[in-house]
C-alpha cells in the first residue's frame, strides 16, 4: 500500500485509478447509452440545447427490436455460439492432449516441437487466411460453419496447448507417478488425477478460446457470404453499414447484445479462471 | 512380504551415469536406508525399483520375479514421496481409498481398510478433509496410510520427512520406526540425513557419484567404516580428519604431523606395520576426544587451540585448531575454554581410525 498522508493516497493511488477506469469503461458506456438512445436523439446537432451526450431522457428498444426483425440477428448469434463452442471444444481436447504430452512424455524433439506449435501461433490471420481459402474451396466448405469450427483452431490449438503445457509443468509429477504405483495406468493417471487437478488451466484454456473464437473477424468475413451464415462480428458490420450509411443505434445494440455472452461467460467461470492463471496445486 | 534383489543395476542418462553398478540384497521384512548427498544415485535406485526409471542395465528382482518390463501398477509396492504427493482434488479418504478402487476392491473392504489405517496413524478425525486443509505432519500420515492399506509386498521411501519441521521429523520417524516393526513389511528408505538412516535402518547403504560405498548395520558403519567418506558422512559432529604420517619408533608407530605425535594402539599395529613411512589420514570422532589431564602419557595427547565453544547443555562442542587441521571435540559440559586458549587433548587410543592417504580406504 502506499504509506503517507490521505492526500498521497489520493493522489498517487485513487484519483490514477479513477481516470484509467473512466478510460477503460467510457467505450462501453457509450455502446450502451447509444443502444437505448432515440434514433432523433441520437442524430441533431451538437450545438443544439437539447443535446445531451452522456444521457437520454427517452430510452427505448427501438434499435434492439430493430435488429432483430430487419436483420438475421437472433440467427447470427446462434451461429456464433454453435461456432465458437464446437471450435473451443474441438480445441480443448487437441491442445490438453498435446500439452500433456510435450510437458510429460519424453518423446525425443518434444521441445523442439512444442516451440514448433508456439511459432504457428504466430503466423497472422491476415496471412493464413489466404491458404485456408484455397483449402475451404476444395473440400467445397465455404460458406458453412464447418469452415470456421475447422479453421479456428488452427490458432486455438496452439494457443490452448501452450496454455495447458505450462499448467501441466505446474503439476508436481509426483501425483501421476504416485497414482500409476497406486494401480493406475497411464491413461487413467492423466483421467483421474493430472486432468482433475488441471480443471483451472483448462477452464482458463477454453474461456480464452471460446473468447477469441467469438471474436474472431477475418477468417468469418472471408469464409462466409450469405447473410443467413454470418456470425455477429462480421453480420453487424456488413448489414448494418450499408454505404456511407451508419445504422450507429442498431449497431451499438448488436455490439452490447454480442459482448453480453462472453461477459457472462467470463464472469461464470472467473473464480477458476483467475485460480488458473495463478495457479492453484500446491503440496 | 518379499525380499528385494538389485543385481549390477546401471542407469544412464545421455550424458550423466547416474548409477554404476549397484548390487544389494534386501532381505524379507527388512528395513533398508539408502543414504548419500544429493546426485549419489540413491533417488535414482529407489525410482528404478519402483519403476518410474527404466533400468539401462542389470536387474531388480521383487520376490522371485524380474521386474525390469513390468509397469509400477503391478510390482506391488506403495511409495511415499517427500512432496506426500496427495491428490490435491480428493478428500482424504479417497486418496488412502484410491490405490483400492483402481484394484477393484469391494466397497466394504475399502472401507474396513482406510478404517483402519487411519485408526493407526490417528487421522480418523481428518478423513472427509481435503489435503490443503491438513499440516504437514498430517499430509505425511495421509501419505503413510495410502501406502499400507493396499498391504504391499514392499514400501519405498523417497526422503519423506524432509518436508517437515525439526521436531515433527524426529516425531515422525519414530512413528515410521513403529509402524514397520507392527507390519514388518520389506522397506526402501531413501534420505540424505545420516541420523535418519542409523535410527531406522536395520542396515544402512552409503552411497556416492553412482557407487555404493559400505553397507551395514548402523552401528558396523559408525565403528568400522571402509573408507573416508563413510566415516565422514556418518556420525554428527562428523569425524575429524588429519593427515599425518606412520613413523617406526622403536617397536611402536607412530602418527605424526607438526601438531601432534600420537602411538598407535598395540591392535593396530599389525595393519598398520606396512604403511610405516608413508602418509596417511588419521580419523578421530569428537567424542573420542577429552580434556586431558596429568596422568594421561604424552603419546595420547595433542595441544590445540580453541577457536569457539559451544555449550549445548549435555555436551561443549570445541572447535579447534590443531597445526594446519580444524578439529572438533565434544566434552563435558563442565568444560569452561575460553577462545584462542590453548589445551591439552587426549585421544581415545580405540577410537582412532586409519585411511590411506590415496586410496581413502580404511587401514
Amino acid at each position: 500500500m502506499i504509506e503517507g498522508g490521505v492526500w498521497r493516497r489520493w493522489v498517487f493511488f485513487r484519483i490514477p485509478l479513477a481516470l484509467f477506469l473512466i478510460f477503460l469503461l467510457f467505450p462501453f458506456y457509450w455502446m450502451v447509452i447509444t443502444t437505448f438512445r432515440p434514433d432523433n436523439e441520437l442524430y441533431i446537432a451538437w450545438q443544439r440545447p437539447t443535446y445531451t451526450p452522456f444521457w437520454t431522457w427517452h430510452p427505448t428498444l427501438d434499435h434492439i427490436r430493430f435488429l432483430f426483425r430487419e436483420t438475421a440477428f437472433a440467427t447470427w448469434l446462434w451461429n456464433t455460439m454453435f461456432i465458437s463452442i464446437c471450435s473451443t471444444i474441438i480445441s480443448l481436447i487437441c491442445g490438453v492432449l498435446a500439452g500433456y504430452a510435450l510437458s510429460r512424455l519424453n518423446f525425443p524433439f518434444a521441445g523442439g516441437l512444442g516451440t514448433t506449435i508456439f511459432i504457428t501461433y504466430l503466423v497472422p490471420q491476415t496471412l493464413l487466411f489466404i491458404p485456408l481459402s484455397e483449402i475451404i474451396r476444395n473440400y467445397n466448405l465455404g460458406d458453412t460453419p464447418w469452415a470456421l469450427i475447422l479453421t479456428y483452431p488452427t490458432f486455438l490449438i496452439p494457443f490452448c496447448t501452450w496454455l495447458m503445457m505450462g499448467y501441466f509443468k505446474a503439476i508436481p509429477k509426483e501425483l501421476e507417478e504416485c497414482a500409476r504405483i497406486d494401480g493406475a495406468s497411464r491413461w487413467k493417471a492423466m483421467l483421474y488425477i493430472v486432468i482433475p487437478v488441471a480443471v483451472p488451466g483448462i477452464l482458463s484454456a477454453g474461456i480464452f478460446a471460446f473468447t477469441l473464437s467469438w471474436n474472431e473477424f477475418i477468417y468469418a468475413l472471408v469464409f462466409l457470404s450469405s447473410p443467413q451464415q454470418k456470425t455477429v462480428p462480421v453480420g453487424v458490420v456488413s448489414e448494418l453499414i450499408r454505404g456511407d450509411v451508419f445504422f450507429w443505434g442498431a449497431l451499438m445494440a448488436g455490439a452490447l447484445l454480442g459482448s453480453i455472452p462472453v461477459a457472462i461467460a467470463y464472469s461464470f467461470f472467473v473464480e477458476h479462471y483467475v485460480s488458473g492463471l495463478t495457479g492453484s496445486v500446491k503440496g | 512380504m518379499a525380499n528385494v534383489s538389485i543385481r549390477e543395476v546401471h542407469k544412464r542418462y545421455d550424458d550423466f551415469h547416474a548409477v554404476k553398478g549397484v548390487s544389494l540384497d534386501i532381505r524379507d521384512q527388512e528395513f533398508l536406508v539408502l543414504v548419500g548427498p544429493s546426485g549419489c544415485g540413491k533417488t535414482t535406485t529407489l525410482r528404478m525399483v519402483a519403476g518410474l526409471e527404466s533400468i539401462t542395465e542389470g536387474q531388480i528382482l521383487i520376490g522371485d520375479t524380474v521386474v525390469n518390463e513390468l509397469p509400477p501398477m503391478d510390482r506391488d509396492i506403495a511409495m511415499v514421496f517427500q512432496n506426500y504427493a496427495l491428490y490435491p482434488h480428493m478428500s482424504v479418504y479417497d486418496n488412502m481409498a484410491f490405490g483400492l478402487k483402481m484394484r477393484k476392491f469391494q466397497k466394504p473392504e475399502i472401507r474396513k481398510r482406510v478404517e483402519q489405517a487411519a485408526d493407526i496413524l490417528g487421522i480418523s478425525d481428518h478423513l472427509k478433509r481435503k489435503p490443503r486443509q491438513l499440516s504437514g505432519g498430517q499430509r505425511q500420515r495421509v501419505a503413510l496410510g495410502r501406502a499400507i492399506v493396499r498391504n504391499p509386498q514392499v514400501f519405498l521411501f523417497d526422503e519423506p520427512l524432509s518436508n517437515l519441521d525439526a521436531k515433527l521429523r524426529v516425531q515422525m520417524r519414530v512413528e515410521i520406526k513403529k509402524l514397520h516393526q507392527r507390519l514388518a513389511t520389506t522397506s526402501i528408505y531413501v534420505t540424505h540425513d545420516q541420523v535418519e538412516a542409523m535410527t531406522l535402518g536395520d542396515r544402512v547403504v552409503v552411497m556416492k557419484d553412482g557407487l555404493i560405498q559400505q553397507v551395514g548395520e548402523p552401528l558396523e558403519l559408525y565403528n568400522h567404516p571402509a573408507n573416508k567418506y563413510v566415516a565422514g558422512f556418518i556420525g554428527s559432529p562428523a569425524m575429524n580428519f588429519a593427515d599425518v604420517k606412520i613413523t617406526s619408533a622403536g617397536d611402536r608407530l607412530v602418527a605424526e604431523n607438526g601438531a601432534m605425535r600420537i602411538a598407535v594402539p598395540d591392535a593396530m599395529r599389525q595393519r598398520l606395520a606396512p604403511h610405516a613411512g608413508k602418509p596417511a589420514t588419521l580419523g578421530i570422532r569428537p567424542e573420542d576426544l577429552r580434556m586431558a589431564n596429568g596422568s594421561d602419557p604424552a603419546e595420547t595427547t595433542f595441544e590445540a587451540v580453541v577457536e569457539v565453544a559451544e555449550q549445548l547443555g549435555s555436551e561443549v562442542i570445541l572447535d579447534l585448531s590443531a597445526g594446519n587441521s580444524t578439529m572438533v571435540a565434544s566434552v563435558e559440559p563442565t568444560v569452561r575454554v575460553k577462545p584462542q586458549e590453548k589445551i591439552r587433548l587426549a585421544v581415545n587410543p580405540a577410537g582412532l581410525r586409519f585411511f590411506d592417504a590415496a586410496s581413502e580406504a580404511a587401514i
